[in-house]
């Protein structure tokens, strides 16, 4: 049932051409990610904090629609927000790459079996333009491990693809009982630069 | 005022006691739907052999994530008083959780903990908790205020029914014998996640 009242608040007269034809230009990406997580209901946010989700952590903070809260690990993160759903609270988990690459046993022997539609949005760090070895390496296995264990995900490189990929995935994700990862490329996010 | 709610009983004060026999006084006590979450092995073991409640789950991996799990449960049924109950290694390998149930104040969450200074399930080796680390030390330095030894079993149902008041959060913790537990649970996980979520009230 609740899922129910959670689709029905996202507007159904939006056709996929809609949705393409109005790219938030103006808006920044984080306020797009927001107002996603908000129309499907998804009120629950666990993170450990990276640097190029800051903007977003802030204005999910500020926001009481959301509770918004940092764990300590990122599994916890996952136990927790895999907990709220089966308590009937849609949530999702904030991480960097690094931090993804703590997640593959939380995945596989609890989101990915009991069938829980974990969100899980990755900063992605380690590519284009990385100037941090360690990063660069965990980097590369991400997507190795997201194929192994079959979980849909999506790089999201564009501003004008990020509601559609988002909310479409979303509802998928719950509709299919099935974690979704969503990794935020430099290329949407601006990244994080050397520094001097 | 008993000794533990004093905080005078240490873990080596604290009578060791039997999980299953603790865990059906867990149960005993619960007629509000109260929703457990029994941690990786032997605590949902001895959970399910205490009669399959549909409030029940039962974590068939990812251990050290029983309180975390418990916790999404408090959050997103505050009405609703959840326990989690885990074992010492379990929590030892996830320590950073009290710090986020303190943090959190879920006044509707309980832990219970099961140490008998071993990874039994694994072929019992010693866990920290069996010479050196205070669980329930620990619990109250990450600001846990409400977290006790229990002396023995009147002393364990004494807290357990103050906890259920939902004044939490609290730990309490409770030194056990070394034996296996009496059962085994059925090992599907999409069928423990939907009867759970049935039992909350959630689907269906
Ligand atoms: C991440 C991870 N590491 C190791 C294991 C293997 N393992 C399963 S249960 C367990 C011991 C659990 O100890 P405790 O929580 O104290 O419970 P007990 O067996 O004593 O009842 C271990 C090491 C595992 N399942 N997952």
């Amino acid at each position: 049932m609740i899922r129910e009242t959670a689709l029905n608040l996202v507007d159904s007269s939006m056709t996929d051409n809609q949705t393409r034809a109005a790219p938030q230009k103006e808006g920044a990406w984080h306020e797009t990610v927001l107002a996603t997580l908000k129309s499907n209901n998804v009120k629950l946010i666990t993170y450990v904090p990276d640097k190029v989700l800051t903007p977003l952590i802030k204005a999910l903070h500020a926001d009481d629609f959301f509770t918004t809260f940092a764990t300590t690990r990122e599994e916890e993160a996952l136990g927790i927000v895999a907990g709220a759903w089966m308590g009937g609270m849609r949530g999702a988990v904030l991480v960097q790459t690094s931090g993804f690459a703590t997640l593959p046993n939380a995945l596989a022997s609890l989101a990915v079996p009991c069938q829980i539609p974990a969100l899980l949005f990755v900063s992605e760090r380690g590519t284009l333009g990385e100037f941090n070895l360690g990063q660069a390496m965990v980097c590369k296995t991400m997507r190795p491990v997201l194929d192994a264990l079959g979980l849909e995900n999506h790089t999201i490189t564009r501003q004008d693809e990020l509601a559609f990929i988002l909310d479409r995935s979303i509802k998928q994700a719950v509709a299919t009982q099935a974690p979704v990862a969503f990794i935020l490329s430099p290329l949407l996010t601006g990244g994080k630069v050397f520094a001097q | 005022m008993s000794h533990s709610q004093t905080g005078a009983v240490g873990a080596h004060n604290a009578k060791v006691m039997n999980r299953f026999d603790l865990t059906k006084r867990v149960v005993d006590k619960l007629k509000r739907e109260e929703a457990v979450i029994g941690g990786i092995g032997n605590a949902n073991f001895d959970l399910w052999a205490c009669g399959q409640r549909p409030q029940n789950f039962y974590m068939l991996g990812s251990m050290g994530l029983t309180i975390p799990i418990a916790l999404g449960v408090a959050i997103a049924q505050p009405k609703r008083h959840v326990i989690a109950l885990e074992g010492d290694g379990s929590l030892l390998m996830q320590l950073g959780c009290l710090a986020t149930v303190a943090m959190l104040r879920p006044a509707n969450l309980t832990i219970v903990l099961w140490d008998n200074g071993l990874y039994q399930i694994t072929g019992s080796q010693t866990t920290a908790s069996a010479t050196t680390a205070d669980l329930v030390a620990i619990a109250r330095g990450a600001g846990i205020a409400d977290a006790a030894w229990a002396a023995d079993e009147d002393d364990f149902d004494r807290l357990v029914a103050a906890a259920l008041k939902d004044g939490g959060p609290s730990l309490i913790a409770a030194r056990i014998d070394g034996k296996p537990a009496v059962a085994t649970t059925d090992r599907d996980p999409v069928q423990i996640r939907e009867r759970f979520m049935h039992g909350l009230g959630v689907k269906g």
